[in-house]
């Protein structure tokens, strides 16, 4: 027999209105699209953008401001939206289309090539001018919706979570990262200095796959010492930020604090966290799909730089020979100290993976001495570039990741596709003082832990055997912690030793407490 | 090989099959006539609000029993032979066993109430009760009015149900206060007020005299000891459970309101054991109930019971009581002793502190004399279980425990800490100068070191 529950309430009259307020604001940008005539460009735009926060921010109001602080999770799985019914897949279509659209055929959003853009994308001109001083492109356009989206649905977000002071700083975190670091700080620069690449200084190689790309690097050498201080950041960022950061506080510190996908997931995403997958299959699936996706986005990216470097010594030190011989020592120590110093923390199949893929690496590096330029590793290095861009920047990350958020849940790209993830994560999981702490033997097994996680971790599979989270996918966005009705999880960072141990002694009988004195000396 | 038969899916029996498995090879049968697969029962709540769907409440995904060649049967068991070492299965089949165990749980009172067994009352403790309720309040339409009649962890549940379907809720309480027979009074007056803030109609001292027929064997109003006649749609009875064991009365196995069983959870009958809210201890252990009907001791009788059926013997030995549940939105965890303000040992003293406008607020136990800690409540912050574990064992101060307070709290980062306002409060409680330390990673984790 199958529960038919019901919401718990119809939606309110102000709700309402304020949805057909929010409908009228997506009107405005839709006569955009089909080019009718709006005098006044900037005033529709400001309207527009104006009902569409304005009407999100009410709707949240009436949702969530007259009722008592505390989870809000009523009704759920009752509701189309958010249980994968009606509404969901409308929506889940409407955002693919969207995506189809702008990736692929950006002409119907208005976009001219060499000419001045039309429609969608000339109504964001003058926001554009304001900021930059150049016209708008589809990606001004998008890059306007997804700050809108995430400022009025991380007002939500505060909303619904307002006792929580954990979710609460984080999301004004995301907020402030997205509308200073990816919308306003690179318009401004763009402005200071014409000829600085777009560079949004949070979006990190490999999440940022073109950084190290030819044209790139020409112009960041172009621009001077700004733009070769920019480049040197864009290294350190990976190679030394990163790891820094992931020891003391785990991945959390920028796949729910800091990035944009994040960003995206935590606010406009959150009513789709618990639509993850929890099965140990699709945890299978995973583990192979996002290392995957590290090592071809690692040999594209070696291939790509491979292929504008020189082999004279004497004109720039770094050359071909030098930069592949770097790329392999670098791949090589990371993985002599996983297989020396963390075997045991790795499950076989983790093992032979690792093996594999290391091998796969090391033998494509070994070949371009017999390939000829820029055709190292069997490929050429544009048509690596180039399928990567199109399966993982455009496809799996917009398309998938971001458009069946109604299907699939919230981080879907995240989970299977990220590769900045993937290698915090490995970090996270062997050298991080990051846990999520199971309270001794509190757990109740009730499951809303791995309901609602988005990266489909089985919390409860852990908690309720005493023992602490620590998974390489856990972006640490505290909801299990929130959603424990019984105060079990607590993500903190602290000591190395003992950071998983389960906790025998509370959670089953009282065992002899002298043999326990010796066992920990 | 030996054939263990174990009655009742349920945290007790399941965790029992579980532990079995890791030690020994045994054939494992787990019985049940409730559903197919384990699932949750705290977590019910959560699938009638729609917090989660029934799948999301099976802590093992379905494939989980076959690989680890734990036999489930869906059958009622309606007899057990302790003599010839066989059960009867729905009055007609037979299965034999080596080793019986009874985790057979609870089923909900029901006090001889006139109308009780009318079509729209209703426990709720099995997934039937939850299937049920499904029929008996959909939603506010069908029922446009809920009465809960009994104070306790299932009718506060029950009532937060209802009302995340806008149902309106009347809650009798027979008690001066909500629990106040486990809650010092200070802690159970605030519950009182969080229940009146989620529009619950909580009637205090108020019992139920007569739940009236419709006419058509459908519940339409019920009467109270006050004088009040309150329509109805739906009445949850919620006063308590007790052992499900009426299948067990001829059997021979030794029956007070439990199953009687020794320290060793061994019954009268060789080879019969029995663990969760269906056993009941000849002597009760340190100030425990001879029965507990808690997720946490059924799931401990369950370890410790597989250690005696794979050959070590093993005294159930619970540990220091600790506990917790959630009323509403507030969320309440224990640990050590603290009783009610009407059953306070003559030993103990109690220091409560409520902050002033949150629903926050603690109550800490200790000796008169010695000084020692032995127990605290808290409502609307986390804390430590380990901490508090570790200072139960070692017999610590209260001082101690005030002044370090904060090694203990386990609330989120960011959160508030009330550290300093417990610790002033309770210097001018006991008229002393403790001063509050900061928290300690290296004390914190030392156990874990």
């Amino acid at each position: 027999m199958s529960l038919t529950g019901q919401p718990p309430k119809n939606v309110s009259a102000g709700q309402k209105w304020a949805t057909l307020l929010g409908l009228a604001g997506l009107f405005i940008l839709l006569l955009a699209v089909f080019n009718i005539k709006l005098p006044g460009k900037g005033w529709w735009l400001a309207l527009s953008l104006g009902l569409i926060f304005g009407a999100t921010y009410w709707y949240s109001k009436m949702a969530y401001a007259n009722k008592e602080k505390g989870i809000k999770n009523d009704g759920v799985w009752f509701k189309s939206i958010s249980s994968r019914g009606f509404w969901a897949w409308v929506a889940g279509i409407a955002f693919t289309g969207f995506y189809i659209i702008l990736y692929f055929f950006p002409e119907y959003l208005g976009l001219v090539q060499g000419g001045q853009s039309k429609g969608l994308i000339s109504l964001f001109d003058p926001l554009s001018k304001m900021l930059s001083g150049n016209a708008a492109s589809q990606w001004f356009v998008y890059g306007t919706l997804y700050t809108v989206a995430i400022l009025a649905f991380g007002v939500k977000f505060i909303w619904k979570y307002r006792h929580n002071r954990y979710e609460v700083i984080r999301t004004f975190s995301v907020m402030f990262f997205q509308t200073a670091f990816a919308f306003i700080i690179p318009e401004i620069m763009a402005r200071l200095n014409g000829n600085l690449p777009y560079y949004d200084l949070k979006n990190i190689w490999p999440l940022n796959y073109y950084n190290f790309e030819r044209y790139r690097i020409n112009a960041f050498i172009d621009a001077g010492d700004i733009g070769l201080a920019m480049l040197i950041f864009g290294v350190l960022s990976i190679f030394v930020i990163t790891p820094i950061l992931t020891y003391k506080y785990g991945k959390r510190w920028y796949c729910s604090w800091v990035c944009g996908c994040g960003g995206l997931a935590e606010t406009a995403g959150d009513p789709f966290r618990h639509l993850s997958d929890k099965s140990l299959s699709a945890w299978k699936v995973e583990r192979w799909v996002v290392h995957s996706v590290v090592v071809f986005v690692t040999l594209m990216t070696t291939a790509v730089i491979y292929s504008y470097l020189g082999n004279d010594t004497s004109k720039y030190w770094l050359t071909k020979g030098t930069f592949l011989g770097g790329v392999t020592a670098l791949i090589t120590l990371v993985f002599l100290w996983a297989m020396i110093f963390k075997r045991k923390q790795l499950k076989q199949d983790a093992q032979y993976g690792a093996i594999g893929y290391f091998v796969v690496i090391i033998a494509l590096i070994s070949m371009h001495y017999f390939s000829g330029d820029g055709n190292i590793f069997l490929f050429k290095s544009e048509s690596l570039r180039k399928s990567y861009g199109f399966l993982i920047g455009s496809v799996f990350s917009g398309v998938i990741g971001t458009g069946f958020y109604p299907i699939f849940g919230n981080r879907v790209w995240c989970r299977f596709g990220c590769p900045m993830a993937a290698i915090m994560g490995f970090q996270q999981r062997l050298f991080s003082r990051f846990r999520i702490t199971t309270n001794g033997g509190q757990c109740i097994s009730c499951g809303n832990c791995s309901t609602y996680c988005e990266m489909g971790i089985d919390v409860r599979a852990y908690a309720q055997k005493g023992e602490n989270i620590v998974r390489s996918s856990c972006v640490g966005c505290g909801i299990c912690s929130a959603v424990c009705p019984r105060g079990v999880l607590k993500l903190e960072n602290g000591p190395l030793q003992g950071r998983i141990k389960p906790n025998d002694v509370l959670l089953g009988n009282d065992v002899n407490l002298m043999e326990l004195v010796n066992e920990s000396q | 090989m030996e054939n263990i038969i174990i009655i009742g899916n349920g945290i007790s029996g399941i965790t029992a099959a579980r532990h079995i498995r890791k030690l020994s090879d045994k054939r494992i049968i787990v019985i049940s006539a409730e559903t197919d697969h384990f699932f949750s029962r705290t977590a019910l709540m959560y699938v009638y609000m729609g917090h989660m769907q029934f799948d999301h409440i099976k802590p093992y995904e379905d494939w989980f029993w076959e690989k680890n060649s734990i036999e489930l049967m869906r059958a009622f068991v309606t007899k057990v032979n302790p003599e010839a070492k066989e059960i009867t299965l729905d009055t007609i089949r037979t299965l034999k066993y080596d080793k019986l165990i009874i985790a057979t749980g609870s089923k909900p009172n029901k006090f001889g109430w006139p109308g009780q067994d009318l079509h729209g009352v209703q426990g709720l403790y099995s997934k039937q009760d939850l299937d049920l309720l499904e029929v008996n309040a959909p939603n506010r339409d069908i029922c446009q009015r809920a009465v809960i009649v009994g104070g306790g962890l299932i009718g506060i549940e029950l009532a937060e149900m209802l009302r995340s379907r806008d149902i309106p809720v009347t809650f009798l309480v027979r008690e001066d206060s909500f629990w106040d027979g486990v809650l010092p009074n200070g802690e159970s007056a605030m519950i009182n007020e969080h229940i009146l803030e989620h529009h619950i109609d909580l009637k205090l001292k108020t019992n139920l005299v007569e739940i009236i027929d419709d006419g058509h064997g459908k519940v339409k109003a019920v009467t109270t000891d006050q004088g009040q006649t309150i329509p109805c749609d739906m009445v949850g009875l919620t006063p308590g459970v007790s052992p499900n064991i009426d299948f067990l009365k001829d059997s021979g196995i030794e029956l007070g309101r439990g199953v009687k069983v020794n320290r060793f959870l061994e019954t009268n009958k060789p080879d019969v054991y029995a663990i969760g809210d269906c056993a009941e201890q000849h002597e009760p252990i340190g100030n425990r109930r001879p029965i507990e009907a808690v997720w946490y001791t059924g799931r401990m009788m369950g370890e410790t019971l597989a250690q005696t059926i794979c050959n070590n013997r093993t005294e159930y030995r619970p540990g220091h009581w600790f506990n917790s549940a959630k009323f509403l939105d507030i969320e309440y965890q224990t640990y050590g002793w603290v009783f009610s303000t009407k059953g306070m040992q003559e030993y103990e003293t109690q220091f409560h502190w409520r902050h002033p406008n949150e629903k926050i607020c603690i109550t800490v136990s200790y000796h008169k004399e010695s000084g020692k800690f032995l127990g605290i409540n808290t409502f609307g912050i986390r804390m430590r279980h380990e901490v508090f574990d570790r200072w139960l064992s070692e017999g610590a101060h209260v001082h101690d425990v005030m002044t370090h307070l904060a090694d203990a709290n386990f609330d989120p980062e960011f959160y508030a800490h009330y550290e300093a306002d417990i610790t002033a409060a309770f210097n001018r409680h006991a008229g002393v100068q403790l001063k509050v330390h900061k928290a300690s990673m290296k004390s914190i984790f030392q156990h874990q070191s």
